[in-house]
């Protein structure tokens, strides 16, 4: 055999090991997606028939049996809304402090370790964390608030990641031409940076308040009830849709089905459809912003 | 990036009032930022003080390595050994499933796909994490346990492995964003090299790029390990909860997650049980804080080498 024939037959080879790859790892992506397109289509056939003005808007009745979600969709809207009242500002001022005042140094590295560890403490350990200390040290006892606190300290690291990742994009020019012309280091975070890295805050801190809101471990051990009335007081115990949707699924009473997929379809809706109109409004705001 | 000196506002000598502003708006930014290191540090003092009690009465080692999880008979016994294994298990399942097709998918994304396609993918893959756990329990409870049930012959479908495997599709998007990262950021000036010496883009990608890569999809394999330990909805509903220490994936079995929310509802405030559950919290606050510490450093030096 020839040398010529051999080097033919080497790329001839390599090129069909290539398509083999090429088929393999597209069809890893291809699995991925496809789990997630089946979830998904499974959840709106399963769910949407069920979803009525009734079902949205009235109280459980018969043991949960029948009846609507409610006093769990308003349940995780508060939730929800706690959460982002301590998340966001702390969490917006200590991405400030990453971006625009933090020197590198031991310290700084440290920040960012824990911030990046925070974010992988298991859900659950944020349950028994916010358990011991504000429904038990603190006597708030199974509330809104406690639940609400320890999904602030859950949702932490992403609104500190988005704004950090939001900061850093805005251009350095603007900065010095804003201290430039004799405004004070606040002025210019404050009237020049905070605005042009708004939409990129907004958006991550919302997508990270949707996932808290589908978060069931840490609110079981601190805010929640299987069934409760309308919460009077941040001091009360509520009901929400995860958790709901956990009892449902598991209790021996059977609810109808249409209760549980119907419970399911809310919350994922609720979750996109919250996610998706954050993305929408960035790249509109994005296309307004220009440098 | 350079960043704007603090010392060109202090120059320009504003007003005092601004200036004491700018202090304290700096100070305030700076608690902030500290505070994460405070809420870590104290997670482990409340998961720590809470755990004194069954520290003390039954020490760490006996908790850790006992076989025997019968928390209310009398005398109780508290061997974390069913869940740890129950964890292993499980965590075993997910990794076997979400590494190889994660990183494959990883690849495709990064190397093979184009514009569009790669775009479109990528939000789909991403829209996964965005799944409350709860609802994929819900849809494991409802399609995947009935079809292991039916495959393996069992009197119960809820074992390691439905759990396993929901829990691996829940890693995918992890594992997969952050390896295609990863494989993003190797320069391209070593893909045009490789390909320039004659080398087709797969021999590129497996003897050029997957190198270079290696430490950030290790990485992303290791945050990936983070979440299936950490993950406890999945487990809690689909895991089957045994007492007893599974030898097979096919058997029922109770996890560390699963069994502190399972069982913190139900104890008595203050008492031994309750105790050990916190104990229990600790050692998987202190399994998941190694593991992510370890993925962090090794990103932290890939992206000081690939600096761009």
């Amino acid at each position: 055999m020839s040398r010529n024939e051999r080097t033919a037959r080497r790329a001839r080879r390599a090129r069909t090991v290539e398509l083999v790859a090429k088929f393999i790892t597209g069809a890893c992506l291809l699995f991925a997606a496809g789990a997630t397109v089946a979830i998904i289509g499974i959840i709106i056939y399963r769910g949407a028939p069920s979803i009525s003005w009734e079902f949205l808007s009235t109280m459980p009745k018969k043991q949960m049996t029948a009846g609507g979600i409610w006093p769990a969709i308003w349940g995780t809207l508060m939730l929800t809304l706690w959460t982002a009242a301590f998340a966001l500002p702390i969490g917006i001022g200590a991405g400030l402090y990453l971006a625009e005042y933090a020197r590198p140094g031991v310290g700084t590295r440290v920040v960012r370790l824990s911030i990046a560890n925070m974010a992988g403490v298991p859900s659950i350990v944020y349950g028994l964390f916010g358990f011991s200390l504000f429904v038990i040290a603190l006597k708030f006892g199974t509330s809104l608030i406690a639940g609400a606190l320890t999904l602030a300290c859950l949702t932490l690291p992403v609104v500190i990641g988005a704004t950090e990742e939001a900061l850093r994009q805005v251009p350095t020019d603007l900065r010095q031409a804003s201290l430039a012309l004799g405004a004070t280091k606040l002025r210019t975070t404050v009237r020049v940076v905070l605005p042009a890295a708004a939409p990129g805050i907004v958006t991550g801190s919302i997508l990270g308040l949707s996932r808290a809101a589908g978060e069931t471990a840490p609110i079981m051990l601190t805010a929640v009830a299987f069934f409760a009335p309308m919460p009077k007081s941040p001091f009360s115990q509520v009901m929400a849709l995860p958790y709901h949707l956990y009892i449902m699924a598991t209790q021996a009473v059977k609810p109808a089905p249409g209760i549980v997929w119907g419970t399911a379809f809310v919350l994922v809706a609720g979750v996109t459809a919250v996610g998706v109109l954050a993305a929408a409004w960035r790249t509109r705001q994005r296309s307004r912003i220009r440098w | 990036m350079t960043k704007p000196s603090t010392k060109t506002a202090r120059t320009g000598r504003p007003g005092g009032f601004s200036r004491a502003a700018d202090a304290v708006v700096r100070r305030a930014i700076a608690l902030c930022g500290w505070l994460a290191i405070a809420i870590l540090g104290a997670i482990f003092v409340f998961l720590l003080l809470n755990s004194f009690k069954a520290l003390r009465e039954l020490g760490l080692w006996p908790m850790v390595a006992g076989t025997d999880w019968y928390p209310t008979v009398d005398p109780a016994r508290f061997g974390f050994l069913p869940s740890e294994v129950g964890s292993l298990w499980v965590t075993g399942v997910a990794l076997l499933l979400a590494v190889p097709i994660g990183i494959g998918a990883s690849i495709y994304l990064s190397e093979f796909a184009k514009g569009r396609v790669k775009n479109v993918a990528k939000s789909i893959v991403e829209f996964m994490a965005a799944v409350p756990s709860v609802v994929l329990g819900l849809l494991g409870v409802a399609y995947l346990s009935p079809v292991i049930q039916r495959t393996f012959g069992l009197d119960s479908g809820l074992t390691a492995l439905t759990a396993g495997v929901v829990v691996g599709v829940m890693t995918l998007p992890t594992i997969i964003s952050i390896s295609e990262d990863a494989l993003y950021s190797v320069p391209s000036s070593m893909r045009q090299g490789s390909l320039a010496l004659g080398n087709t883009a797969w021999q590129t990608t497996y003897k050029v790029v997957l190198p270079a890569a290696s430490s950030g999809i290790f990485a992303a394999v290791m945050l990936g390990l983070g979440r299936a330990i950490g993950e406890t909805m999945v487990v809690l509903m689909l895991a089957g909860n045994s007492g007893l220490v599974p030898r097979l994936p096919l058997e029922a079995a109770r996890t560390m997650t699963g069994t502190i929310a399972q069982e913190m509802g139900e104890v008595v405030r203050g008492g031994t049980h309750y105790s050990v559950l916190f104990a229990m919290g600790l050692v998987l606050f202190a399994i998941t804080f190694a593991v992510n510490l370890a993925a962090d450093l090794v990103l932290e030096r890939q992206r000081k080498r690939w600096r761009r």
